[in-house]
């Protein structure tokens, strides 16, 4: 009986490993290396590569650059209503991707909230890749804030106020104490907003669509390579596990980054194996 | 040297803090009870808690008055404050927690070197021991050329062996320095050790401000005199023989004093002005309370004998020498002229 149930913990871990991981080693064994190469090297994955990495950068600097004075505000003061601004910011973390694409439209769409106000001004955003910058920071921005907001929270108000007292003024409390000390948790959770961003594909399509060159993103272009030349699909989806993986190893090994491991509420962070 | 003017009246949890201070170029220490809104009153003077009311002033500087709106922010107040934990920046290093204060390198050097901590410049914060921590916080807050030294709990992060030698440096620091400080603690002794004056503040009032000596010989309240570190045997006065005060202690058995006193009181005693014997002996002592011992505690040469509801000090060679252990019924004696009679 005492060796059964370590056993059974054993084999239980053991289906989960071998689940998780045969659908990406699939990706791996199913095209030889040169081929894939060779499909990377192709119109359609190139231009999804471009669109990708433009979107998906333009998306990150706008959820730096608000996301790190909201969160900082969030963290440090008491106000009424905090607690149902923390619950708003996580919401676009359980909804649905096709909800967020749908929600988009409404809004920013032709015929949405801001439609005709956008369209007196002569902006269009739906279907451009404007419209795929959104997406991706609508679906990735909570991934960014949540952390965050956990990260200057984790900046005990003593150190704050001791750095007020020896006349450092409230920008230079941030730059020189709340934001070196909360940096790990920033990073951490900057690379896992990223590593969302990258992946984003159902708000996308709906709110962006998928045009060759302006909106079709990796995912994109995997979901329209599928029915025209798989094994194209399958260099896209290997590209972007090197990409994901290589996300996840550097949130890992930068030692003052593990720390911050506990910071992630939702349970997507890597767990310090330390 | 300017002096710091202190008027506060401001909203805390259960209560509230009403309080007037003056400090000269001296140590004034606020002890009570955790909670007592110590800390509070020195957040308000840093300029980190705004107060319902009042003013702070250092000399003829206003950094604070409710009445005119004039609330200077923390970072141009000349303030040097220690935290409770010291909350050094564990990102920096010993010289980069000081020089953040500081604009000058030389003022910085001058600091590192007059507490010792040169040697650890390039340390950082988490490799250092309690004492060495407390002298950087101390480095750090005086880099700034402060007009007022708030000082929040300095020794409670330290050990008992550590403490000791640190209440000593800091006594003499605080004497060198000449500046308006405030120190808040919630040990007496400590209290006694390092400042000039010390007011007693419970629920955020002042029940008694005075030099050490005068808070353990007249303490104004019964807390006063526990806080002092006094046993405190209440009960009902009455004038009893020779124009002395005869209280009933409500604990069985009567005591008398030399203070004049009527009704419900607290009869306050310094453990070290009972001694005890074997067996009740023709002394100048009156009062005699005959008790088991239930416990002896010895702190090197002193030991603290508990001997029924009464807490003796007496030497250790006197515990020996009478052969003193739990159980033993003894006679603890006191006289009349070391029993302060506290009105309840």
């Amino acid at each position: 009986m005492s060796r059964l149930f370590p056993a059974l913990l054993w084999l239980a871990t053991g289906i989960a490993l071998a689940f998780l991981l045969l659908p990406v080693a699939a990706l791996f064994l199913r095209v030889a290396p040169a081929d894939i190469m060779g499909a990377l090297g192709s119109d359609v994955a190139r231009d999804a590569l471009v669109v990708t990495l433009e979107t998906t950068l333009v998306a990150q600097a706008l959820i730096l650059l608000v996301g790190t004075p909201a969160a900082y505000l969030i963290a440090t003061r008491r106000f009424r209503g905090r607690a149902v601004v923390i619950t708003l910011i996580e919401l676009p973390l359980v909804l649905p991707p096709a909800v967020a694409g749908i929600g988009l439209l409404a809004a920013f769409g032709r015929l949405g909230l801001l439609g005709s106000t956008l369209d007196a001004i002569g902006v269009s955003i739906a279907f451009t890749q404007l419209a795929v910058v959104l997406a991706v920071a609508f679906v990735a921005g909570p991934f960014y804030l949540r952390p965050a907001i956990a990260a200057f929270e984790g900046v005990s108000t003593d150190l704050r106020d001791a750095a007020r007292t020896l006349g450092a003024g409230q920008w230079r409390t941030f730059s020189r104490v709340a934001l070196p000390l909360a940096g790990g948790g920033l990073a951490a959770g900057a690379a896992l907003s990223f590593a969302r961003g990258i992946g984003e594909f159902g708000a996308t399509i709906m709110f962006a669509g998928s045009l060759q060159g302006v909106t079709q993103t990796l995912s994109l272009a995997i979901y329209e390579q599928f029915d025209v030349d798989f094994d194209t699909a399958i260099a896209i989806g290997v590209e972007l596990v090197a990409v994901s993986a290589l996300l996840l190893l550097t949130v890992k090994l930068v030692p003052g980054w593990r720390r911050s491991t506990s910071l992630f509420p939702i349970g997507s962070a890597p767990s310090g194996s330390s | 040297m300017a002096s710091l003017d202190v008027a506060l009246s401001h909203r805390l949890r259960a209560f509230r803090l009403e309080l007037r201070v003056e400090v000269a170029a001296e140590t004034v220490a606020l002890v009570g009870p955790s909670g007592a809104g110590k800390s509070s009153v020195l957040r308000a003077v840093a300029g980190l808690l705004t107060p319902d009311a009042g003013h702070v002033r250092l000399g003829n500087e206003t950094w604070l008055d409710r009445a005119s709106g004039v609330d200077v922010p923390a970072e141009r107040r000349r303030v040097g404050l220690v935290f409770q934990d010291y909350a050094l920046f564990p990102h920096l290093s010993v010289r980069g927690n000081v020089a953040f204060g500081s604009r000058e390198p030389a003022r910085v050097d001058d600091l590192l070197e007059r507490f010792g901590i040169g040697g650890l410049a390039g340390v950082r914060p988490v490799a250092l021991s309690g004492g060495e921590r407390q002298r950087v916080a101390l480095a750090r807050a005086l880099a700034r050329e402060p007009g007022v030294l708030l000082l929040d709990e300095p020794l409670s992060a330290l050990d008992a062996h550590t403490k000791a030698t640190v209440r000593a440096e800091l006594h003499e620091l605080l004497g060198g320095l000449g500046l308006p400080t405030v120190l808040v603690t919630h040990d007496f002794e400590d209290a006694a050790a390092l400042a000039t004056r010390i007011g007693v503040l419970v629920e955020g009032r002042l029940l008694q401000v005075g030099t050490p000596e005068e808070l353990v010989a007249t303490p104004a309240d019964p807390f006063v005199a526990s806080f002092t570190g006094a046993n405190l045997l209440p009960g009902s006065a009455a004038p009893g023989p020779d124009g002395l005060t005869e209280v009933t202690l409500d604990a069985g058995g009567v005591a008398l004093s030399t203070d004049v006193a009527r009704g419900r009181v607290a009869l306050a005693v310094h453990p070290w002005e009972v001694s005890l014997a074997r067996a009740a002996t023709d002394d100048s002592a009156v009062n005699h309370v005959h008790a088991t011992v239930l416990s002896i505690a010895r702190l090197g040469n002193r030991a603290r004998v508990r001997v029924g509801a009464l807490s003796a000090e007496v030497t250790t060679a006197s515990v020996e020498r009478l052969g003193l252990a739990v159980g033993d019924p003894v006679v603890a004696s006191f006289k009349a002229t070391a029993a302060r009679l506290l009105p309840m």
